[in-house]
């Protein structure tokens, strides 16, 4: 029998070849689909690369697929510190997304600063609420926290589906579900091109990291995580710093929703969080949890995504190939991850037996 | 071992690298590049695939080369992202071809005042934007004929996507085709909230042959309908393009599209420095909209009748929208003699009497 073990001491030389090899191998299985696509794909990997860094809107497409994620990420992670598998992220951006919506579409004519201020508050509040549910319950019941986060989230989804094909549907829109786009005082303004969701990305980059590595409370969340009895020994009162964790996990997670309908969407749409909350596990994973490096993980994703965009147009492969490449370097890189960090390690006979009696 | 795959990777990164060179040489920088923007896949063997084959004959008949993105979703960031990653690859023409691509089409019409812009069953426009459809509500009402004759339950089924104008107007002419033969009849709308979902599509025909419809009709982009239509042994009238191989017994005719030389005329105008923007909303005399080959299991009266009213749609003699029209309610909507107007068309958001469903 096998068992998997961390592993340690494995050198930094070392695991860049790790995932040298993996991303080649990555695209040598993808060459086997472009094959079947009847394209070269050495040609497509090349425009791929060309699609995403070839010229200053490409880069800003990645930046502007980046922000989400990055920020949706930070939110998760700060769960994950915790050990609480906020699988939620999605369902926290929608109802971020849902209150900042709530907001531009009540009080179309307030002054840009103070409505996007409102709407950025709001977002993060009903994130932060809607993450302090499954937060409440595990405290008090004890429930599976992945579990009851994943459900959340197709309610939110749901939540807005009726919304934007009931409740809130345009009626100017000749009938089309659509909801209404926010007045212009509601859009995030620009900086270079990009919205300013940026900034704002960069900014919690910064003071999320050293909220994590340098504040009291950041301290005492990496010891709950670590060991919740450790903490009640020493005196931490572990079901409130849950609490505020998880709101702050989901505010970040809302105020990515905020974001996305305000400076990407300019109305809410049940495609408003797009998979981020998805996504964002796989780049806080990849991360190892550190904010800075998610922002870099994040942009590499959104390149990755635009790139894929690129050679669906410029080369006509269907975008079910598109995924799949994609999915297989994922895949890849994932299981490279692995193996850097843990190892298989054979389980001998007698600690076998030994585990039976 | 480190070195030895960093040597081999660099000399992929040297093929990688003689290959763009390669590929930029090849394309020539004056040749015009039209985008096309599809809701759907390209193969979903309905809408987006009768436009797709509208740019293949593009393709063939002009010299131009044409990029497409399918499936991009009706919200505006999508569409403006595609829009956007087009004219970056240097579109200077885009046809945007779903209703829902509407608003921010005309966004990028406004920012882009270079790029010329087509977009498909709307009605803003720009002065770098046009919109195009066609008066597929004539081949509707054709194919309304065929079901009214062929009916035997009295009681045809609709899949229909949003309680849209274009859509209801859809069904309002086909009813008025199966009361025009049959006036027992009625017409079963099914709302799907999706132009193309293959397994909801399929669902929402398969509710109505329970009720007891044996014709199906639809507004979707798949075959989906007609396939259910098919397994319980029913018909089916298709839509967008001949779909018979799809549901070979079920399949009776289709009203479909014929996109390929109005994007010729279209694109050769914007060659030659003629193009306009315009409002262009083509019936059967132009070809753009028709009926497809009915099938052996269509009854022959029903094909005399519809080969007759076919002449007399294209010579103007006949209009499908002339009144008496009554609404649902009984209530007289167009008045005996009197044609509804285009723009009455465009707005419609009332059902004929004689159809069984709910808008909103």
């Amino acid at each position: 029998m096998y068992r998997i073990a961390q592993k340690t001491g494995v050198s930094n030389k070392r695991a860049a070849l790790y995932r040298l090899i993996g991303i080649i191998g990555a695209l040598v299985v993808s060459s086997i689909f472009i094959l079947i696509a009847k394209k070269n794909p050495l040609q497509v990997y090349t425009s791929m690369i060309n699609g995403a860094f070839g010229s200053y809107h490409r880069i800003r497409s990645i930046i502007i697929k980046a922000i989400p994620l990055a920020i949706t990420s930070f939110g998760i992670s700060v769960a994950f510190k915790l050990r609480f598998w906020n699988i939620g992220g999605e369902g926290q951006i929608m109802m971020g997304a849902f209150g900042a919506a709530w907001v531009a579409l009540s009080f179309p004519d307030l002054s840009k600063p103070l409505l996007l201020l409102i709407m950025a508050l709001t977002g993060f509040v009903f994130g932060g609420l809607y993450a302090l549910i499954p937060a409440f319950f595990k405290g008090k019941f004890n429930t599976n926290e992945t579990l009851f986060t994943l459900m959340m989230n197709y309610i939110a989804i749901k939540w807005v589906t009726y919304l934007q094909y009931n409740a809130w549907k345009d009626p100017s829109g000749m009938g089309f579900p659509k909801i209404a786009d926010f007045s212009q005082n509601a859009w995030l303004p620009q900086v270079f091109g990009i919205h300013i969701g940026w900034i704002v990305t960069l900014v919690l980059a910064v003071v999320m990291h050293i909220f994590i590595k340098h504040s009291k409370k950041g301290y005492e969340i990496s010891v709950v995580g670590e060991s919740v009895n450790t903490a009640r020994y020493a005196g931490m009162n572990y079901k409130k710093i849950m609490l505020q964790a998880l709101f702050l996990s989901g505010g970040l997670c809302g105020l990515a929703g905020m974001i996305q309908a305000s400076g990407v969407g300019r109305t809410l749409s049940v495609t408003t969080s797009a998979g981020a909350g998805f996504t964002a596990i796989i780049i806080a994973w990849l991360s190892r949890l550190s904010m800075p490096v998610m922002v870099v993980v994040a942009f590499l994703f959104g390149a990755m995504v635009q790139g894929g965009v690129y050679i669906e147009t410029a080369y006509q492969i269907p975008q079910a190939v598109t995924s799949i490449i994609q999915g297989m370097i994922l895949f890849f890189v994932l299981g490279t991850e692995f193996f850097i960090r843990y190892k298989i390690v054979p389980i001998k006979k007698e600690q076998e037996q030994g585990g039976k009696e | 071992m480190f070195r030895k795959v960093c040597a081999i990777a660099l000399v992929f990164i040297m093929i990688f690298m003689m290959l763009t060179t390669g590929c930029t040489q090849k394309e020539s920088e004056d040749q015009i590049k039209v985008g096309f923007v599809y809701v759907g896949p390209a193969e979903d063997k309905g809408w987006s695939y009768a436009h797709d084959q509208g740019r293949l004959y593009l393709e063939e008949k002009l010299d131009v080369t044409t990029i497409y993105q399918e499936s991009v979703k009706e919200e505006d960031a999508a569409v403006e992202a595609s829009i956007r990653n087009m004219i970056d690859q240097g579109c200077s023409i885009i046809f945007t071809t779903s209703f829902g691509f509407m608003s921010a089409t005309k966004k990028m019409a406004l920012e882009f005042p270079d790029v010329k812009f087509l977009h498909c069953s709307g009605y803003e426009m720009a002065d770098n934007m046009s919109n195009y459809f066609g008066r597929m509500y004539q081949p509707r009402y054709l194919s309304g004929i065929v079901a009214g004759m062929k009916t035997e339950s009295n009681k045809v089924g609709y899949v229909a996507a949003y309680d849209i104008p274009e859509v209801i107007r859809g069904i309002n002419a086909f009813t008025l085709g199966v009361l025009s033969v049959n006036p027992e009849a009625e017409v079963f709308v099914r709302w799907t909230n999706t132009w193309y979902d293959p397994a909801k599509e399929k669902d929402a025909a398969l509710s109505l042959l329970d009720e007891g419809c044996d014709v199906i009709a639809q507004h979707q982009d798949t075959p989906g309908p007609q396939i259910a239509a098919q397994e319980r042994g029913k018909w089916a009238i298709g839509y967008h393009i001949d779909s018979r191989e799809s549901a070979p017994e079920a399949f009776l005719t289709a009203p479909v599209w014929d996109f390929g030389p109005y994007y010729v005329e279209q694109v050769q105008n914007v060659m030659n420095g003629t193009w306009k923007a315009e409002s262009y909303w083509g019936g059967m005399e132009t070809g753009l909209v028709g009926l497809a080959e009915m099938k052996d299991n269509v009854p022959a009266e029903a094909k005399a009748k519809v080969d007759e009213v076919t002449q007399q749609i294209i010579d103007g003699k006949f209009d499908v929208f002339t009144g008496p029209i009554y609404d649902q309610d009984g209530n007289l909507k167009v008045k005996e003699g009197e044609r509804m107007t285009d723009q009455e068309m465009l707005e419609f958001l009332w059902f004929v009497k004689g159809v069984v469903g709910k808008i909103g």
